[in-house]
């Protein structure tokens, strides 16, 4: 298709969805009895329901019974494909490096997101200081996986480095280092970038919150004499300790989905593979379909309690 | 999900006001907390700003050089950003077509749905109503990986996938992505409708005017904002997005996004960093600008709770 062709395609798309809303708003513009209303209501929900019932809870299910059968999908096989899961070599890895990816990722992130926040409140480059750090969150994670490839380049030690961490190591006087390949340290290299990555999300929700701390509990604070590293850790990190919560669960969940860094910076290989990524890998790879919907039933399995947790302190929040 | 957390407007009156936490400020803004400070954001900035000054590099010079040295080190040119966009083995231009013809209607559609719905929840009386409105707010918590294999065997069935298909392919991918948008959308939308004085639509009722009316007579408008702040993000996310692409494109070219095309490069051409720095930001300088220019919106809807569960 030519670039005129797929602007046409795109177009009509967009005119014959809005025709079709149009033709839904006249249509039941003029009922105006009781039985007209319900129509009206049914018109404005029922294409929101029908899609999320087809692309979202038939899918859903659907990938939880597959799970519980074989590559093909045809016999039935119990929990083995769970079975595999937790106990084959490879799968033992990437449930290993998950792990690492959802401890570390919140924790980091939202510690330097915090402390940021803190450093900059009220500051005169408040604004700017905050753009840097918040920056990588408009970026691709294929484009922030380049961006970081390229940190970390490597060469021989006898070479002029053009990644710019090596070219410190080097300087340093120590042998430049395989960031990429080295098992396990690589996958700590990887998580660097989605702490690099979110760590503004969580510097923008905190510093939201720091502002929204009440003026005179920082008063009578200060008239106790407390300041500096106290104030922050018995007045600041209490007070926003439900939007601290919202933080660590949200980014815990959107890490446990992220397999795009993965695939772009090592393609699963050397030992870095995790959850999200290795469903893509043995289905589309392996084309074992079993394994794949387990794996994806896993995902959702880890989300769920998070999820719910997330939701119940965000709710606490808004009584507030 | 409104929040206690207060909208920019609360934030600008706080900080307006002379600051009486300024005790709390001197104590960390001892030198060694300017350091922090500057060393995180050095951090967070040095990346970014390597590969953009390597994408003006010229090939000879990167490969011989670290780009700190630039300022006097192999000069500048533009060939790389020629050689992406139009250069037939990589041809960024076609791809970055594509992924505007994904984003726009990927875009548009969910929120048209979604504002629909969210009206009918906020403002309609149905049986069910409530049931339903939780139903679908609880269905945020399905990561899209688990919907991907069923919804993919079901798009081949229907025969909509493939380069050959009717509308190319890009069918798929729009009605993925407007999908997966919806719950969060209606969720977000409804919480922003409900807050909305019903004595407003009372009095327009009273006044003979039907839903309809009501709907985009004064709703819509009065939305502007939230559809903004939810459109900015969807915007990014779709933008932004590698899997949906990659799964729902069929691994078909024709349809295939930047992020696709440069994944792809990355893998084949790992070391060719004129090639990658440069498709790394023609495939950035789209968010990057969206992101910069509508920041308010940008940091609003994040409050409201628009990240993608």
């Amino acid at each position: 298709m030519s670039t005129g062709e797929k602007f046409i395609q795109m177009l009509i798309a967009i005119a014959v969805f809005f025709a079709v809303v149009a033709v839904i708003l006249l249509v039941t513009q003029r009922l105006r009895s009781r039985r007209g209303e319900l129509i009206q209501s049914a018109a404005f929900v029922l294409p929101a329901i029908a899609l999320i019932c087809l692309g979202l809870l038939y899918p859903a299910v659907k990938t939880i019974w597959q799970s519980f059968h074989d590559r093909t999908g045809q016999a039935m096989v119990g929990l083995d494909n769970y079975q595999t899961i937790f106990t084959d070599s490879t799968q033992l890895l990437v449930l290993r490096n998950t792990a690492a990816w959802v401890i570390l990722v919140p924790i980091m992130s939202t510690f330097i997101g915090l402390v940021y926040a803190v450093l900059v409140d009220r500051s005169r480059f408040e604004k700017f200081a905050k753009a840097l750090v918040f920056l990588p969150m408009a970026i691709s994670l294929v484009g922030a996986s380049i961006i970081w490839k390229f940190v970390y380049d490597y060469r021989d030690s006898s070479n002029t480095q053009i990644g710019i961490a090596n070219a410190i190591i080097k300087g340093l006087g120590f042998d430049t280092y395989k960031f990429i390949l080295n098992d396990p340290w690589n996958t700590v290299f990887l998580i660097i970038v989605m702490i690099w990555v979110q760590a503004g999300f969580a510097m923008t929700i905190l510093s939201a919150s720091i502002k929204a701390i009440p003026e005179d509990i920082i008063e009578a604070a200060r008239l106790d004499g407390v300041g500096g590293m106290k104030m922050f850790r018995y007045i600041t990190v209490p007070s926003i300790r439900p939007s601290l919560i919202v933080v660590l669960t949200t980014i815990s969940i959107t890490t446990l989905k992220a397999f795009d860094i993965v695939r772009t910076m090592t393609g699963g290989n050397f030992d870095t593979s995790v959850l999200a990524y290795q469903f893509y890998r043995e289905y589309f790879n392996s084309y074992d379909q079993g394994l794949a919907t387990a794996i994806a039933s896993l995902i959702f399995l880890l989300v769920m309690p998070i999820v719910i947790y997330n939701v119940r302190q965000m709710r606490k929040l808004e009584a507030r | 999900m409104t929040t206690a957390i207060p909208d920019e407007k609360g934030v600008e009156a706080v900080v307006a006001q002379e600051p009486v936490t300024a005790t709390a400020k001197r104590a960390l803004s001892s030198p060694w907390a300017s350091l922090a400070a500057i060393v995180i954001a050095v951090l967070w900035t040095i990346p970014t700003f390597g590969l953009l000054v390597t994408s003006f590099r010229p090939e000879s010079a990167i490969t011989t050089s670290g780009w700190w040295t630039a300022a006097w080190n192999g000069g500048w040119t533009l060939d790389n950003y020629d050689q992406v966009l139009n250069g037939s083995d990589t041809n960024l231009g076609t791809y970055f077509i594509n992924s505007m013809v994904i984003t726009i209607p990927s875009v548009l559609i969910p929120i048209s749905i979604a504002v629909m719905a969210a009206y009918a929840f906020a403002w309609m009386k149905f049986p069910g109503r409530d049931f339903l409105f939780v139903a679908i707010f609880a269905l945020q918590i399905v990561p899209i990986q688990v919907t991907m294999i069923p919804l993919l065997t079901l798009y081949n069935k229907a025969g909509v996938t493939g380069p050959d298909s009717f509308g190319g392919g890009f069918y798929t991918i729009w009605l993925s992505h407007s999908i997966f948008a919806l719950p969060l959308a209606i969720y977000l939308l409804h919480n922003f409708m409900s807050q909305i004085p019903g004595e407003l639509i009372e009095s327009a009722r009273v006044d003979g005017a039907a839903h309809v009316q009501i709907f985009t007579r004064i709703m819509l408008p009065l939305m502007a904002p939230a559809i903004a702040a939810f459109g900015i993000f969807q915007f990014l996310w779709v933008w932004n997005d590698l899997l949906v692409a990659l799964v729902f494109g069929g691994g078909s070219l024709e349809v295939s996004p930047l992020t696709v095309r440069l994944a792809e490069l990355s893998g084949t051409r790992g070391n060719d960093w004129f090639l990658l720095s440069a498709g790394a930001f023609v495939s950035l300088i789209v968010p990057l600008i969206v992101f910069l220019s509508l920041q308010r919106y940008f940091v609003r809807g994040l409050l409201a709770g628009s990240v993608k569960g």
